[in-house]
């Protein structure tokens, strides 16, 4: 197989084979191999199998939770994430550093510090659950809950794609558009967007896929009730608990499989918006 | 660029802002400009400030002894020194893996370079809970190796080794993924002057190519520290919570809370918070390091 062998370049530098071969070593040990596990234990059962696991209205109702907070949040956050991105970009205001700063946050802090907090805080006696409760609107315990959490988790994706992007565009484009007569808001439909879409894109996706996989800061806010806050994640704990192994593999499969899904059609959706905005250009 | 490429924080490429005033007929209204800054500031503030501050309320409730002994308590000391343990172990793995991955793949040219970084990417885009999952059917009472380990009296799942292998999963692409931008935009010419001039392999790498990268490979470990000590769904999976054994931080203030003993909960979890923050300050350095050259 001439997978993965050197091409001959004449190049002097040493070490290839040493440091190829404990590459491939270690990723097959800890990411392949038990990768391919997974999909070997669910491929002991038959189609017919699959489909009376994956059919259940059990299921496939944490399936729609999952797709639902995860879609919810990662569009909220593509909104949220391009206002805090554009504002860290364009202006000079006190404290700036430290709400850049801020944005990393949830990328450092363990999910389950995320939960507790967030839960203590929605909760119907919480700071924010307590306001919200009068309006009739229950946070903790519900969809909206894990929605927020998400939230929380995926808002660094988006801010931090789009804010390169937008530190790099070319000012010059803005003053033609200016000279051309064009105002603000026209400018910022018609030449920032387009600009911006790739990258709002890149981070919804990244949000999404990583919300319909999140565990730690969704289990203590969802309230985890079968068919209505059950997320897919907490099912395959509850099948292993339960020690029914190959349910909980079936299940993780076609979870992996729709994140894999996500993220090749958001690709693919990339390059059609990318072709689109040059053919116009 | 393949879809899973840039999933993580350290794939992120960190923007620095050109700190400039920008003319008058390019930017917003004052009043625009300034709806829009509170809006993202009070945004911010709720979503992320918020629940910092619930954090350190809940946790200093019942006054500073409470904290105190909540911190003490020999439980919380076990999973203290259980999750340090855990990523003393799993960061170095990752990072010897990180270097050797991202020198091979970038001082090199070889065939499927592009299938190779989406394989060490993978690990991003699996749920946590997946993450640990895969472990108990290799290792588990009913998993591939079990009888076997069962026999020779190895445990791995619901104990240490299992603990650890779960974590260097989840952390296994940030080193990596932070060194193979870095080294391909450096190119191999010092490397290849260093050989020129007679330097030997290893040497090379510590002399020229070590220097260079000082300061993104400091990043990646950085970041792959944090996600280790904070790492929740995969450890929680194959754990099996045995109180003072197996319990990792995060695990523990998951059993404190389901208790109801909120006030301890949330001290461990300040424990861990301000674990966050100063990943973030150092971070927050070593960028600012990275952006003025050395």
């Amino acid at each position: 197989m001439a997978l993965f062998r050197r091409r001959k370049t004449g190049r002097a530098l040493p070490g290839f084979g040493l440091t190829m071969g404990y590459t491939m070593l270690y990723l097959s040990l800890i990411v392949l191999i038990p990768l391919a596990g997974l999909l070997l234990k669910s491929a002991e059962l038959s189609l017919g199998q699959w489909w009376e696991i994956i059919s259940t209205p059990r299921v496939l109702a944490s399936y729609r939770v999952s797709l639902v907070t995860a879609l919810a949040a990662a569009a909220a956050n593509m909104v949220f994430g391009l206002l805090v991105a554009w504002v860290l970009v364009r202006y000079r205001f006190p404290g700036k550093r430290i709400i850049d700063g801020l944005i990393d946050l949830p990328f450092a802090l363990p999910t389950a510090v995320a939960g507790i907090a967030l839960t203590t805080l929605y909760a119907p006696t919480g700071w924010l659950g307590s306001l919200l409760a009068p309006l009739g609107v229950k946070v903790a315990y519900t969809p909206i809950g894990i929605t927020i959490a998400l939230m929380f988790v995926g808002l660094p994706f988006v801010v931090r794609t789009v804010q390169p992007v937008l530190a790099e565009l070319e000012r010059e484009t803005e003053e033609a558009a200016v000279m051309l007569g064009a105002r603000r808001w026209r400018i910022f439909r018609k030449v920032i967007m387009p600009e911006l879409i790739p990258p709002l894109l890149t981070g919804f996706a990244l949000a999404f896929a990583r919300g319909i996989g999140e565990y730690g800061s969704v289990v203590f806010i969802a309230g985890n009730m079968p068919m209505k806050t059950e997320i897919a994640p907490l099912l395959i704990v509850t099948k292993l608990e339960q020690y029914q192994y190959d349910q909980a593999a079936v299940v993780a499969v076609v979870l992996l499989l729709i994140s894999f899904l996500i993220l090749f059609a958001v690709n693919a959706l990339q390059r059609f918006v990318g072709r689109g905005i040059r053919q116009i250009a | 660029m393949h879809p899973t490429a840039a999933s993580h924080a350290g794939a992120v490429p960190v923007a620095k802002p050109q700190e400039s005033v920008r003319p008058r007929h390019l930017t917003e209204p004052a009043a625009v400009k300034w709806l829009l800054i509170t809006a993202a500031v009070a945004f911010v503030a709720i979503l992320i400030v918020l629940p910092m501050i619930t954090v350190i309320f809940e946790a200093f409730r019942k006054g500073w002894e409470a904290y105190a002994d909540a911190l003490r308590d020999p439980h919380a000391l076990a999973a203290l020194r259980l999750t340090l343990l855990t990523a003393l172990i799993a960061v170095p793995l990752n990072t010897i893996f990180g270097v050797c991955a991202a020198w091979a793949i970038t001082k090199f040219r070889f065939r499927g370079k592009n299938a190779l970084i989406t394989l060490i990417d993978l690990p991003f885009s699996v749920s946590p809970v997946i993450s640990g999952l895969i472990f108990i059917l290799l290792f588990g009472a009913q998993g591939f190796l079990g009888p076997w380990l069962q026999e020779h009296n190895i445990k791995i799942v619901f104990a240490m080794p299992g603990i650890v292998l779960a974590t260097i999963f989840v952390t296994f692409p940030f080193v990596a993924r932070e060194l193979i931008p870095l080294m391909e935009s450096q190119g191999v010419q010092d490397e290849e002057a260093a050989a020129t001039l007679g330097a030997r392999g290893f040497r090379t790498f510590w002399k020229v190519t070590l220097p260079n990268i000082k300061w993104g490979l400091l990043h990646g470990i950085v970041l792959c520290n944090a996600r280790a000590i904070g790492e929740f769904g995969a450890v929680s999976v194959v754990s099996g919570h045995i109180r003072g054994e197996t319990n990792t931080l995060p695990l523990h203030i998951e059993i404190l809370y389901n208790e109801y003993q909120f006030t301890a909960a949330f001290a461990v979890a300040s424990l861990l918070m301000l674990l966050a923050i100063v990943t973030l300050i150092v971070k927050a350095w070593i960028e600012a390091r990275m952006h003025t050259g050395k």
